[in-house]
């Protein structure tokens, strides 16, 4: 068997923004294990703290953001040395070590592919800028890199298209120059937030194929950062499920999916449509709405919300994300331990 | 981008003819025609004028036919000859009364600009990028002083405060020995010796007003995407703020050149009484209220023909600038 620890490992991790209405805890204790060559999917409904998790672990929390405790452990295994270990959360965000990882060793797609390439620069220039800044060759042969990149995440005549500017390719297309940007310098990690989000549902298939397929060429892992269950169901190898700033379960798929344990995995479930099932042709949403950031509940951050809560517990103590006996799965829940 | 170039240029030529109709009205306004008013002018100062100078004047300029034919030989003579017609009031050719003028203040307005954009660029990205820090509340203090005084206000103080302290006076673009001196480096350098002062000046209110806009440009672009993709890139912070959102919130100042000059002219006629320079405003205001309207009508003419050009040279570099209107 090859290297068997976990190449990103975020432990405890708490993010908060210091606004003058009071403290959001954006992330208030995310555990997230990333494993070698695998998909790893964040899910949770919007405002649950999965993008910033993401963007933490970068350092590209801006102010008055702030990671406030919790270690983001990043193992590099250089050629031929011993491995080393990175706290990327004691990095500062602007730091050569840190600019050295971002794009060179992590790289990072976004949701929205027209914003995020800038518009007056052409898809070309923002590759081979990402190349030379990790690598030592020249502008042309870059510029070669770039081509043989473009044309690997399948985009035609990538000889006249890398002179072209993102506003004239169409969403899926500039979905994979993103990808060929993030790429371009070989990544150990590719974070994807919500990378099919804004993209049509044929090409959201193709997009997600081509991320897969590229993940078995360049030997690499995906943290992928979606609200959609059926793309964590047909990619993922684990899945973190987050609420309210906090992983509350953290399993492989396919038990995530059978047999879900926290109670709020068990909504989730409950809240997605079945193609064919008749069901009097009601969903069965998750009672209540997501409380306020600035006033976390006291006890179980989901227990005002949770059909099967203890009371006198649950509202009073906060539980642990703890591995359950016997099984690589981990649950933030009282109904599971002391 | 040369047809781009190409549409602007077409769309340039019915806004000239428009400035070249009304510039004409303005000439025919006042009653009587022109050969008139010369008349009368000449006998109020006790001089006369032989009937063969009217009527050649009358034929050259067509004052005794139609308004069509009228504007067509003023027109004509502008475009193929340079004849803009008479001063009355210096009894010389518009033309050799107005371009010195016309340079003069073409300069200022330059040196103007690039003062305005000098000052602005740095001091807007840095308002933008370290919004709400002591440093840009200090910058918006200043800047709303320079948007709300007049300019003209600011020149008496500063002309008092350099005649006091440095013991010299500001008055005019030259010294007294090159006023009338031919052109020679000598005179450059005395005329960007005199010229900043008004520049600065006259630029003082664009220059704030440029550094709001900056700052608030700057303030919504770097909340885009592709500035945290430039970061994730690995790119310092320095250069991912400058290649990208600097880049896309440099739009206003390009447009600047479009607008600043018919800003200046009219804003700088009270500064250039103040500070007595010889640029258009001053010589507009007098050749306005003496009804020397050849001159007047000329001035107009010559300063929006300026304009559309500023306007044009500004939509050539913001197309230079901006692919996306490039590829429209």
């Amino acid at each position: 068997m090859e290297n068997q620890t976990p190449l990103l490992e975020i432990k405890g991790l708490k993010t908060y923004f210091f606004l003058d209405e009071g403290i959001v805890k954006a992330v208030e204790g995310a555990d997230i294990t990333v494993p070698r060559k695998s998909t790893v999917g964040i899910v949770g409904e919007s405002g649950c703290g999965k993008t910033v998790t993401a963007y933490s672990i970068l350092q590209l929390i801006e102010r008055p953001g702030r990671i406030e405790s919790g270690q983001i452990l990043w193992r590099r295994a250089p050629e031929n040395g011993p491995e080393e270990v990175i706290d990327l959360a004691t990095l500062k965000p602007n730091s050569r070590a840190m600019r050295q990882i971002r794009g060179g060793e992590i790289a990072m797609i976004f949701q929205e592919p027209l914003t995020s390439l800038s518009p007056v620069h052409t898809v070309g220039d923002q590759i081979t800028e990402a190349i030379r800044l990790h690598r030592p060759v020249s502008a042309a042969e870059a510029r070669e890199q770039a081509i043989q990149m473009l044309h690997r995440v399948g985009i035609p005549k990538p000889e006249q298209r890398i002179d072209t500017y993102p506003f004239q390719l169409s969403g899926g297309m500039r979905q994979r120059a993103m990808i060929a940007l993030s790429l371009s310098c070989h990544p150990k990690l590719l974070i994807a937030d919500e990378p099919t989000t804004a993209l049509d549902v044929t090409t959201q298939a193709q997009i997600l194929e081509l991320m897969l397929e590229l993940q078995n060429d360049f030997d690499m892992s995906i943290l992928l950062i979606t609200h959609n269950l059926g793309v964590v169901a047909e990619t993922c190898d684990r899945v973190a499920v987050m609420y309210l700033g906090e992983v509350v379960e953290q399993a492989d798929t396919a038990s995530l999916f059978n047999e879900p344990k926290h109670p709020y995995t068990q909504a989730l479930m409950r809240s997605i449509p079945i193609l064919g099932q008749r069901n009097r042709g009601r969903l069965d949403p998750i009672k209540g709405m997501v409380p306020d950031p600035y006033n976390r509940p006291k006890g179980c951050a989901f227990h005002p919300r949770c059909t099967q809560r203890i009371a006198g517990l649950c509202d009073q103590k906060s539980p642990l994300l703890q591995t359950l006996p016997g099984s690589d799965r981990a649950v933030r829940c009282w109904l599971y331990g002391e | 981008m040369l047809s781009f170039i190409f549409r602007r240029i077409l769309a340039m030529i019915p806004t000239l003819f428009l400035a070249s109709i009304v510039a004409f009205v303005i000439i025919q306004l006042p009653p009587g025609d022109f050969a008139t008013s010369y008349m009368a002018n000449l006998a109020a100062m006790g001089d006369t004028v032989s009937q063969d100078t009217l009527e050649n004047l009358r034929e050259a300029y067509g004052l005794d036919q139609p308004v069509m034919i009228q504007y067509y030989k003023w027109i004509t003579g502008i475009i193929f000859r340079g004849d803009y017609g008479l001063s009355f009031e210096h009894r010389e050719p518009v033309s050799s009364l107005i371009w010195d003028r016309i340079w003069l203040t073409m300069w200022l307005s330059l040196v103007s600009v690039l003062l305005t954009w000098i000052i602005a660029f740095p001091i807007g990205i840095y308002s933008a990028v370290k919004q709400y820090s002591a440093g840009d509340y200090i910058f918006t203090l200043i800047g709303f002083i320079g948007v709300s005084v007049p300019a003209f206000l600011v020149a008496l103080v500063l002309m008092y405060l350099q005649f006091k302290y440095l013991g010299q006076t500001t008055s005019g673009l030259f010294s007294d020995e090159y006023i009338s001196a031919a052109w020679s480096w000598a005179r450059v350098k005395d005329l960007l010796a005199h010229l900043w002062l008004p520049a600065l000046i006259l630029g003082l209110s664009g220059t704030a007003e440029l550094i709001r806009i900056l700052r608030a440009n700057l303030l919504d672009e770097l909340r885009r995407p592709y500035v945290i993709t430039a970061r994730a890139k690995g790119l310092p912070e320095w250069k991912a703020i400058l290649k990208y959102p600097v880049r896309l919130a440099l739009n206003p100042f390009v447009s600047t050149l479009g607008w600043i000059l018919p800003g200046l002219i009219s804003g700088s006629i009270i500064l250039s009484q103040v500070m007595n320079l010889p640029t258009t405003g001053p010589l507009l205001l007098r050749s306005l209220q003496s009804q020397d309207m050849y001159l007047a009508g000329s001035m107009i003419l010559v300063l929006s023909v300026a304009t559309v050009l500023g306007t044009f040279v500004s939509d050539i570099l913001l197309a230079l600038l901006d692919p996306r209107i490039r590829y429209q």
